[in-house]
């Protein structure tokens, strides 16, 4: 029972990232139409703000969680300005590919400074340590990450969802021309709107640097994974992406208890099995 | 300082040019669509454009507000030149657009429909009196917009640009596709819009709506205006005006 509930942890550590990274995506999908290949490479930037800023700033974990968000926010916001916007009414491909060749610049500059190790980040003193639950023992730090994640999550959804600023976005995504033409300033919100999700990712890195420890491709291998559950999830829907991501990371862990050698292929799996029945994914609208 | 900022502001003496467009040339990618649309509206004005399907229109309405990319000529509003000017910069001057389509959002319900053109100057209508107008809007307002009626989605895309403070009012057939009765009831909103300062430039098919409401009337024709008169000269234009629209 124990190594259930151990990997039941694992599978929502995971699901967290998922559905951090898939919500971003689902974002930046809705308002530029892009998919966004180089969303692992910025999750890693994350990580590795993080990693300067402690040790060559002596800037601590707490405040590398708001930090790191926004200067990779901002390079992502540079990368729209300088790249992504020109790509706008063209087919989705040429965003992917463009994003992909980003992802694969910024892993290849990563990679050659530091290698393809591990570097160490430890987990903040506030923060190390477990509890024993009676039934399994809690790292805190885990839980912090799986409840934190939730909490950013849902307060993402709630920005879309619920306020002013969320319906202008959805609007835009809607009719971004007519949404322009009522006053709103559009490609200055496409820009945020990008720097917003890549800033998401960035978040997940620093979360993520204490328990993978931080290397340049930790996102390149997350990423695969992360759009098989966007797949499964589907593009349209802000809720639909925060679920499919914990869901998925949860099947994920019990597939690891109950049929190990499944475990890695699970996702894809479960991916090819929506494609087939329900192309547009579970949540998501017909494009 | 307020006062001076106050005193600033234009205000259009009635009768005024409020927009005069020159020579207006547009393109819709490769083709070539207005070619020198000349007209003007003055304060507190209904103008209408009336033509046949395809003269151009609608288009014009667009490159006054700044939707096509591209375009040449001058658009002068306010006595300003908007013809290079970007569509959000071109709405803060005070020029609200209720597109043909209606352009009602399905993923935003009636209330955040309503409220999401932003504020871009004092003096709009407020909600109560847009309520008085438009009773059925606020019976619906949690309702997803795109639920709305034909009619109830016209009056909500009317609606919600009252509230800007813009004073300038460019409708694309807001009668289109609506019932009779729902016609008078936009016949009779836009004599109450007029009677409180508004101009509106109107764009229609349905002749005998506008001539409810029109003070002038334009014909568009390929690209073009070619004809344009004061509604107490339509009896002496009819028979033109049967040829112009082919009706």
């Amino acid at each position: 029972m124990q190594a259930l509930y151990a990997q039941l942890l694992v599978g929502l550590i995971n699901g967290s990232f998922y559905a951090l990274l898939s919500l971003g995506l689902a974002v930046i999908f809705g308002m530029l139409n892009i998919i966004n290949f180089a969303h692992g490479a910025l999750y890693m930037m994350g990580a590795f703000v993080a990693y300067f800023l402690l040790n060559l700033g002596g800037i601590n974990y707490w405040w590398a969680l708001l930090i790191a968000p926004v200067i990779v926010g901002i390079f992502g916001m540079i990368l729209e300005r300088t790249m992504l916007q020109w790509l706008a009414g063209l087919d989705h491909l040429y965003g992917l590919l463009l994003t992909f060749g980003i992802a694969l610049i910024v892993q290849g500059v990563f990679q050659n400074y530091f290698g393809s190790s591990g570097l160490p980040y430890s987990i903040p003193d506030q923060l190390k340590g477990g509890v024993n639950l009676g039934f399994m023992f809690l790292p805190i730090y885990r839980g912090w990450v799986v409840v934190f994640s939730l909490v950013v999550c849902l307060a993402t959804w709630f920005l879309i969802e619920k306020t002013q600023l969320g319906a202008y976005l959805r609007a835009a995504t809607e009719n971004p021309t007519l949404v322009r033409a009522f006053g709103i300033n559009v490609p200055r919100m496409i820009t945020l709107t990008y720097g917003l999700g890549v800033g998401l990712a960035a978040l997940a890195g620093v979360l993520s640097a204490p328990i993978n420890q931080v290397r340049p491709l930790m996102g390149a291998d997350l990423i695969i994974v992360v759009f098989a559950v966007v797949v499964i999830g589907g593009m349209g829907s802000i809720m639909g992406s925060i679920i499919t991501g914990f869901a998925l990371g949860v099947i994920e862990g019990l597939t690891k208890y109950f049929y190990p050698e499944a475990s890695n292929t699970v996702v894809f799996v479960l991916m090819v099995v929506v494609l087939l029945v329900k192309p547009t994914g579970l949540t998501g609208r017909a494009a | 300082m307020a006062e001076a900022k106050l005193a600033e502001r234009p205000v259009a003496a009635a009768g005024a040019e409020v927009l005069t467009v020159g020579d207006l040339q547009a393109w819709y990618g490769e083709s070539h669509i207005l070619h020198g649309v000349n007209f003007n509206v003055r304060a507190g004005e209904v103008v209408t454009l009336l033509g046949r399907n395809g003269a151009g229109k609608t288009t014009t309405l667009k490159s006054i507000m700044g939707v096509i990319g591209k375009r040449s000529g001058s658009i002068r509003f306010d006595n300003k030149e908007i013809i290079r000017a970007t569509s959000d910069k071109i709405a803060r001057l005070g020029i609200a657009f209720c597109p043909e389509e209606r352009g009602i959002f399905s993923s935003l319900d009636v209330r955040e429909n309503l409220l999401l053109p932003p504020v871009v100057r004092p003096g709009g209508l407020p909600l109560d009196q847009i309520f008085t107008l438009f009773p059925n809007l606020k019976e619906r307002l949690t309702s997803q917009g795109t639920k709305l009626s034909g009619g109830e989605q016209q009056m909500l895309a009317i609606a919600r640009i009252l509230r800007t403070g813009a004073r300038f009012l460019m409708l694309d057939e807001p009668t289109e596709g609506l019932a009779p009765v729902i016609i008078q009831q936009i016949g009779h909103t836009i004599a109450r819009l007029k009677s409180q300062g508004f101009t509106i430039l109107l764009v229609e098919q349905n002749f005998r709506f506008a001539s409810t409401v029109a003070d002038r009337y334009y014909i568009v024709e390929h690209g073009k205006v070619i004809d344009g008169f004061a509604n107490s000269e339509l009896s002496a234009n009819m028979d033109k005006l049967h040829t112009y629209l082919g009706v």
